[in-house]
């Protein structure tokens, strides 16, 4: 006799003691039967028994209380906005997160199974069950943090894809110490540092890009035309291959560089724009005269900034992430408990059979471990229903709404502004007769036992 | 129940050693090859390919174990950077320069009584929440085991009946109850909340340990002339030491983490940290300073109590987790 333990937890889903016929050690006097089951009773009868009751009773009431409506308040379960998208996310969470917090528990129960180190791997993954959802909520809304300087989530999305994919148009262009321009390098926005004025065609010198790695492959460049009306100007690579050309100076081999974006700018604020065309001249009209020309950052790859996290889409796999974080290690410690019970001779006759590992998990392991996953199973099922904490603390309030779930809507429309409890109540039934099932299996399975 | 005892913890004594003295493990394998000391079981092939997969797994598992450590690490991170660093870069960048490190955010924590008040409220909720459970639990726990009474049975599978009610349904009848009673805005209201809802798990768990204690060992105390009120403090419950931990360490955390129910029922004034926390998230950006090391001073504590008590603490959590 130890430990009481996982069997205990599964809430009578694994077996308890034998059937014993068990008397009273001695004849036990009434009193002493009441003083010690009272506090029991009167606490669950109070605490327990009488909310259900009273629950099922204001759940036949309007928000007041004073009028009767029947099922109508079931019938808003449906048919309110708010509350049917947080039934259809609660049944996404059923339907991803039990099963991929056990598959996640299963693979790391039967990878550690032969480590030396297990011990200190499932501590890792189980510690984060020790704290409590708000601080793991905590935790995550700083991971999902949208700016890449600050959210780990976004810092890696961005690293992997600018790995992969060039996003702008001339990312990295700079502006030469030779040119006009100045601005944070590699980044923009480049502003000239003097007016310009028509019939002074202006000279936007970028470097930083392999003439080879150009974009589009354009051709050369072409020194803008002074017009009398109009600024001109060009936008081009001031750099050969193989060095040579004039600096600052449009040299005959040297690349265009369009679909640059070229702003005036008076007093901070932009009169006029343009693109450059195809051999990197731009022509602005005369409201322009006597601005600034700026290449706003734009054209240097306003950086990608990864994905939108905790916005309306990713909110709720998002959520789902962290839970799995939490209770992974849960999922895993059960299933290593019911992997140490496992026959090995059983495994070593399906390899010696010629089973591949693969084979022998699939065809042995998983299926003598299927009561164990069933109970894993069933439980994260059961928790997942009520998830409440989670979503309260990661889900930032403009997409509360999307990321709703039955357990959040209760207290919302309970405990926030709209105070009614009516429609509290019939959510809170429903959230009871969902495990139901699982209350009549516990029963059935303990009265088996006991053979009542 | 014993024959879960081994399997409730990381590595009980009798799986792990089996699997570690397992004889496929790679290196001794390795081993017992270049010294061609043993009979060749296996072509080289296969056992070069045992090795690799070795390696791989070793590699995937360190790197899931950073990948879990990681959020939790920037959090810690975070909590120990000035609030101007925290938003200017990420926390990770810290890790090469950790001259930067400070403590003021913790300071300034501390200063803030609306903080220290809720911490204390969180002891005063889980103290007599906890103890509550644990004894009445107890009680009722010995009665439905070696007490006779009409319906013994039938009682018992009502308690086990309730152990999957969801807390959610007694939110809004409890709210009036307790306003009628007046311990609403208290910390009352969470305190016996939390031991309503304990008292199903600790009933079956502790009913299950007790009906496994021998009867011989009962009935000899009774003949020495022990009444069954002494018979319960001086025999019992010292025997059910272990399950008695396990429960206190499951309704501890339950009580101390607990968000919702806190939330409902406490104002401002009974408010545990975790609800005062809530608050400050509902400006998340401006007050990452109060929240890294508030979230961090709600954890400590689970988490000391995680690593000093591993056994107990993975049976507690593991049986308690249905709720």
């Amino acid at each position: 006799m130890s430990t009481p333990a996982v069997s205990a937890g599964a809430a009578g889903a694994a077996g308890g003691p034998p059937a014993k016929p068990r008397k009273s050690v001695l004849g036990t006097r009434p009193w002493v039967v009441v003083l010690f089951l009272l506090p029991a009773l009167v606490m669950l009868g109070a605490l327990v028994v009488y909310p259900i009751g009273y629950s099922v009773w204001r759940s036949l009431y309007d928000e007041t209380g004073d009028g009767f409506v029947g099922l109508g308040n079931y019938g808003d379960v449906f048919s309110d906005d708010a509350t049917f998208t947080a039934l259809k996310n609660t049944a996404i969470w059923v339907a991803v997160a039990p099963a991929l917090v056990t598959g996640l528990g299963l693979i790391f129960a039967v990878l550690t199974e032969r480590v030396r180190w297990q011990t200190a791997f499932k501590m890792i993954i189980f510690m984060p069950m020790a704290i409590s959802m708000l601080a793991a909520g905590i935790i995550f809304r700083l991971v999902y943090e949208a700016d890449p300087d600050q959210g780990v989530a976004n810092a890696v999305v961005v690293g992997v894809h600018d790995t992969f994919v060039e996003s702008t148009a001339y990312p990295k262009a700079n502006a030469p110490n030779w040119s006009d321009m100045e601005g944070p390098r590699a980044k923009g926005p480049y502003t000239t540092k003097s007016t310009v004025s028509a019939g002074d065609p202006v000279l936007l010198p970028l470097v930083g890009i392999p003439p080879d790695k150009v974009p589009g492959d354009p051709g050369p460049a072409k020194a803008a035309e002074a017009s009398g009306e109009e600024i001109t100007g060009t936008v081009w690579l001031d750099f050969q291959k193989g060095g040579g050309g004039e600096k600052g100076a449009v040299d005959a081999a040297e690349r265009a560089l369009p679909g640059v974006k070229v702003e005036a700018v008076k007093d901070g604020s932009v009169v006029a724009s343009t693109t450059s065309g195809d051999d990197g001249t731009f022509a602005l009209p005369k409201e322009a005269e006597g601005a600034q020309l700026r290449l706003p950052a734009s054209n240097f790859g306003a950086a990608y900034n990864g994905l939108d996290w905790l916005g309306p889409t990713l909110v709720t796999p998002a959520v789902i992430g962290a839970y799995a974080w939490m209770w992974a290690g849960f999922a895993m410690v059960l299933i290593a408990a019911g992997l140490a019970g496992v026959d090995r001779n059983l495994l070593e006759a399906a390899r010696v059979d010629g089973a591949n590992e693969w084979q022998v998990f699939r065809k042995v392991t998983v299926p003598l471990l299927a009561p164990v996953l069933v109970v894993v199973f069933v439980t994260l099922m059961i928790n997942v229903m009520k998830i409440f904490d989670l979503v309260y603390v990661i889900a930032p309030e403009p997409v509360q709404d999307d990321a709703n779930v039955l357990a959040l809507q209760l207290y919302l429309v309970a405990f926030g502004p709209r105070a009614d409890y009516g429609l509290g109540s019939a959510i809170a039934i429903v959230l009871f007769i969902l495990v139901l099932p699982v209350m009549i299996i516990n029963i059935r399975r303990l009265r088996k036992e006991r053979r009542l | 129940m014993s024959d879960s005892s081994a399997a409730s913890e990381f590595s009980g004594p009798t799986e792990p050693s089996a699997a570690t003295k397992q004889p496929k493990e790679p290196e001794s394998q390795a081993q017992a090859a270049t010294a061609s000391s043993g009979p060749p079981k296996r072509s080289l092939a296969s056992r070069l390919a045992t090795r690799s997969a070795g390696g791989v797994l070793r590699v995937f598992l360190i790197l899931t174990a950073l990948f879990w450590l990681t959020p939790a690490v920037g959090l810690l991170v975070s909590s120990f950077r000035e609030p101007e660093d925290m938003t200017a870069s990420g926390w990770w960048t810290v890790l090469s320069k950790p001259a930067d490190l400070t403590t003021r955010a913790y300071s300034t924590l501390l200063e803030n009584d609306e903080i220290t008040d809720a911490l204390l409220n969180t002891v005063w909720i889980t103290v007599p929440s906890t103890l509550g459970v644990v004894v009445i639990g107890a009680m009722a726990g010995y009665a439905f085991a070696w007490m006779d009474f009409k319906g013994r049975d039938w009682w018992f599978v009502a308690v086990v009946a309730m152990l999957v009610v969801p807390i959610q349904i007694a939110l809004i009848p409890l709210a009036r109850l307790f306003g009628d009673i007046g311990v609403f805005g208290t910390i009352g209201g969470p305190i016996l909340f939390h031991i309503g809802f304990g008292l199903p798990f600790a009933v079956f768990l502790l009913r299950n340990f007790f009906a496994e204690i021998p009867r011989e060992l009962l009935e000899a105390a009774r003949l020495d002339g022990a009444g069954e009120v002494r018979l319960f403090f001086t025999v019992v419950m010292p025997l059910a030491g272990p399950a008695l931990a396990s429960l206190a360490i499951f309704q501890f955390l339950w009580v101390w983490n607990d968000l919702l129910v806190a939330l409902v029922f406490t104002t401002t004034d009974s408010q545990p940290l975790t609800v005062a926390l809530i608050r400050e998230t509902r400006a998340f950006s401006q007050n990452i300073e109060t929240l890294a090391p508030g979230a961090f001073l709600s954890l400590v504590i689970p988490l000391a109590v995680f690593f000093a008590f591993q056994r107990q603490f993975v049976s507690g959590v593991m049986a308690g987790a249905v709720k």
